[in-house]
């Protein structure tokens, strides 16, 4: 239906538009609310360089704050502008938590920002930290909307098929918000940018550390990070993704896909330390095994079995086969709405319509599809293994460095001895980009895990996109690239020269590098 | 959820998203009209920082009334989401990346105390505040005048146009009409917050803008009367029926958008309030009723936006390549019960906003002065 590289450039515009926001959104996520708790030892202990470090780091947060917002509002309206049909076919279940993001998160989270930067000589400490609360609140709340709208899309339950709209309808709202994808990505993806917050804050405090300078603020904001840093990547790591994966049937593919299962084996099943995934043949030409750890992490039990990659194929062919009389039956309901011979044929198959639609990669009438069409798009049903098993295994090496880092961070703060250990200084310095390379890698592996679909089971990725020219798509993404890359080196310069300024930049006289005037 | 029946909540979404339009145009509306005046009212550096300080802590909140007009319109209308987002493609994205200058110029620019990076930056908010408007008066002078769009079988849409379409006459002159208003509602405030000479130049500004705004509506409004076909739904409507676009049948009528005035003579109130609006806040500001100004030319908004709503109603994209495929309050909505849990969202939270907003503006009342500026260098805009 539409063209490939129409469909190819709107999926590279979308992860480039999404990958530039998420590189900052985390930073917020987690600094918010390392705002909070030192505004909040400001308010208990009325100690001013409590205050001091609220706005030295709210400072900062600030410059991050802004691209979070500019690339924020592409995101809103990039499903009207690209994915014109994914956004009619499934805007009466998606549209709603993006509305309710707005109105119960982003009024906030907006409103109170300019109250946290303008308002320090205006309202009283008690009335300033509630201020730094609600935009924290705000924040995190917006997060869960969007992550209940990506989850929908991972597992779309609380929704049918209409043929009399042509669309997907929502049947019970609280079964989209309580999508258990949805609840646990919220807790893995906001405990990853509260990890993101600490490190950045751990890291800059390690530089003032081995600079000898503005120790004593410093080492308060080291010990507020370690300690904050530590709770969160235990979180990210214990509430992971992984207690999402036996939830639906996407990630049980994403699961084979990102652990190279190509086999369903007897459970427990054994866990691809490492491995060289073969894609032509579908098997590892060879792996490193560890026994039964695979079985125990994705089903949290002993007997339960996890399906392989070849497995998932064969069933998802049957599925095809069944997908094409829904997409024939609805052909004929559609002509007349009253063919109850064809209601009867398309509500016994109207599970796999979504199935049967992505033959229309193959063949516009999916009715002559041949026996290799439906191979084919069986093999389709599972993103690329390599990648997905190298990113997968990314992001987990990095988080359990963060783990290490943190711990020891926090082990010697409570010695109270880490400002004398150059070395777990240099570490932290050296590993700032850690976890936004750990949050773009783990974006890769959920979203690219969810092809070919846009919503899983559901609407394929290549029926979902706007009818536009690929000269548009052309010129629109270089636009969207280039724009962010200009902003994105203006933001990393006023980063670097503020942060190496340090809190002289706020001209209270109390510290080093005071600004000149 | 049959607590409200469907016919009605259809009907109640046209209205709330005429609400959501106008609470952007009178919240994000005038600190996009103080960026547009930003070059011209403001002549040395100091000056440029007062006029910004005065939306400084506001502006952020302010846009989420864009941003959620996206969405609730994404949730209410999908079809008009998709249809009119992807054909106005270009046109979209030109308000997208126009908006990208806001957020980093506001926080931005006085960082660095360089006179071609600030001055760089007070054009970036200029733009980030003229474009917008003008985009989208342009945008609802097309949509009176019909959109070349249609759908397939599948309800694929089709837009058989170029974004340079848009530039007809008709469609330059509305957004006249949209950033003369913007810019001076933004000139009116601007007047309030602030003193001096800043105050005289905006309100200057602000009546050479509400008698544009005026002119431009006036001229408009004899167009749209004399010049445009309108459209008029043909077949038996079932407002109560799942929604369909392609189930109607619709014909182009010269004269059709004054139907609805026709029909119902209190509709007349609509554009009556868009003058009144605008009559009041010139006559205001002349006498320095800065406040009352301000209300006046949202009332002045709210009439102007409300008369291209009231014209077309019930069509929201008229289509000129296929008018039966045209998209309505009947037939592009969601369901019942994605309407129904958005209604209950919006009552409960719009209060809830309206009065954190209310709180934040009279934590920052009062005049921003050269003097304020000076001493909050560190931490101002």
């Amino acid at each position: 239906m539409a063209i490939d590289s129409v469909v190819e450039l709107s999926r590279l515009q979308f992860a480039a538009t999404a990958m530039y926001h998420f590189l900052f959104v985390p930073l917020t996520l987690g600094m918010v609310w390392l705002l909070v708790i030192m505004e909040s030892v400001y308010v208990m202990t009325g100690k001013q360089v409590y205050k001091d470090m609220t706005r030295f780091w709210g400072k900062l947060f600030g410059i991050n704050f802004a691209l979070g917002v500019t690339t924020g509002i592409t995101l809103e309206f990039q499903f009207g502008t690209n994915w014109a049909y994914y956004s009619h076919y499934v805007g009466d279940i998606f549209g709603a938590p993006l509305a309710i993001e707005g109105l119960m998160a982003f009024f906030l989270e907006s409103t109170f920002i300019g109250l946290f930067f303008f308002g320090w000589d205006r309202l009283s400490r008690q009335q300033h930290l509630l201020v730094t609360l609600l935009m924290a609140v705000g924040t995190n709340l917006s997060a869960l909307w969007i992550l209940i709208a990506n989850g929908w899309m991972q597992n779309p339950v609380g929704a049918e098929f209409s043929y009399h709209t042509m669309r997907m309808e929502m049947t019970d709202f609280w079964a989209v918000v309580f999508n258990p994808d949805a609840q646990a990505k919220f807790v893995h993806t906001v405990s990853a940018g509260y990890v993101t917050g600490a490190m950045f804050v751990l890291a800059v405090s390690s530089w003032y550390l081995l600079k000898g300078r503005d120790t004593e603020f410093a080492k308060k904001s080291f010990r507020i990070a370690a300690a904050f840093g530590f709770a969160s990547v235990c979180s990210v790591i214990v509430l992971g993704d992984e207690s999402g994966y036996t939830v639906g049937e996407a990630q049980q593919t994403k699961l084979a896909a990102m652990e190279a299962m190509w086999h369903t084996e007897p459970a427990p099943a054994s866990f691809n330390l490492i491995a060289w995934p073969n894609e032509v043949e579908m098997k590892n030409d060879w792996a490193v095994e560890i026994p039964w750890v695979m079985g125990i992490i994705g089903t949290r039990s002993l007997d339960k079995q996890i399906p392989g990659i070849h497995e998932i194929v064969e069933k998802n062919a049957r599925r095809i086969e069944s997908g094409i009389h829904a997409v024939k039956a609805l052909e004929a309901l559609r002509a007349n709405r009253n063919d109850a011979a064809a209601l009867a044929k398309f509500e016994a198959h109207k599970a796999d319509l979504g199935f049967g639609l992505l033959l229309k990669k193959y063949s516009a009438d999916v009715a002559q599809a041949t026996p290799q069409m439906i191979a084919l798009a069986a093999r389709d049903t599972i993103p690329k293994v390599a990648p997905m098993f190298w990113a997968f295994r990314a992001m987990v090496g990095l988080g359990f460095w963060m783990l290490a880092l943190f711990g020891a961070a926090l082990w010697f703060s409570v010695k109270g001895c880490f400002d004398r250990r150059r070395w777990l200084l240099k570490a932290a310095l050296y590993s700032l980009p850690a976890p936004w390379l750990a949050c773009e890698v783990g974006w890769f592996v959920a979203e690219y895990g969810r092809q070919p679909w846009t919503i899983y089971g559901v609407l394929p990725t290549h029926l979902s996109v706007s009818t536009l020219s690929a000269q548009s798509l052309y010129g629109s993404l270089a636009g969207f690239v280039g724009f962010y890359t200009v902003l994105l080196i203006v933001e990393v310069y006023l980063m670097v020269k503020f942060a190496r300024q340090g809190p002289g930049s706020l001209g209270t006289g109390r510290y080093a590098n005071e600004a000149a005037h | 959820m049959e607590l409200i029946d469907y016919p009605t909540l259809k009907l109640l979404w046209w209205l709330l998203v005429g609400v959501l339009l106008v609470g952007f145009a009178v919240m994000d509306g005038h600190d996009m009209g103080v960026g547009t005046l930003l070059p011209f009212v403001g002549r040395s550096d100091i000056e440029r920082r007062v006029i910004i300080n005065t939306v400084g802590p506001h502006w952020d909140g302010n846009q989420v009334w864009f941003i959620t007009g996206g969405g609730a319109i994404f949730a209410a209308w999908p079809l008009v989401y998709a249809t009119a987002f992807s054909g106005f493609y270009w046109a979209m994205l030109l308000v997208l990346w126009a908006l990208f200058f806001r957020p980093v110029g506001f926080d931005y620019r006085s960082k660095i105390d360089n006179p071609r990076w600030r001055s760089t930056w007070d054009w970036g908010l200029f733009i980030g505040g003229f474009v917008p408007p003008v985009v989208f008066g342009i945008a609802f002078g097309n949509l009176l005048q019909g959109v070349p769009f249609r759908f397939d079988a599948n309800l694929v849409s089709h837009y058989e146009g170029s974004f340079w379409q848009l530039l007809n006459p008709f469609g330059l002159l509305c957004g006249v009409v949209s950033s003369a208003m913007i810019t001076c509602h933004g000139a009116v405030y601007l007047a309030h917050r602030t003193e001096g000479v800043i105050q005289a130049r905006a309100a200057r500004a602000a009546q050479a803008c509400a008698l544009v705004t005026l002119a431009a509506f006036s001229v408009a409004g004899l167009w749209l009367a004399r010049g445009i076909d309108g459209y008029v739904i043909t077949s038996a409507l079932d407002a109560a029926a799942l929604p369909d676009p392609l189930a109607k049948t619709v014909a182009v009528v010269p004269g059709a958008w004054l139907a609805n005035y026709a029909r119902t003579p209190a509709a007349m109130l609509v554009p009556v309030a868009g003058y009144l609006g605008f009559v009041l806040a010139l006559l205001l500001v002349r006498g320095g009723r800065t406040f009352a100004a301000f209300w006046c030319s949202a009332l002045g908004m709210a009439g102007v936006i409300g008369t291209a709503a009231v014209s077309m109603f019930p069509f929201v994209m008229p289509s000129s390549l296929d008018p039966a495929a045209s998209l309505t309050v009947w037939d592009s909505v969601s369901s019942h019960r994605t309407l129904f849990i958005m209604l209950v969202a919006t009552v409960i939270f719009m209060p809830i906003i309206i009065l954190y907003t209310r709180w934040a503006y009279s934590v920052m009342r009062g005049k921003v002065t050269a003097a304020y500026v000076k001493e909050n260098s560190h931490s101002a805009y």
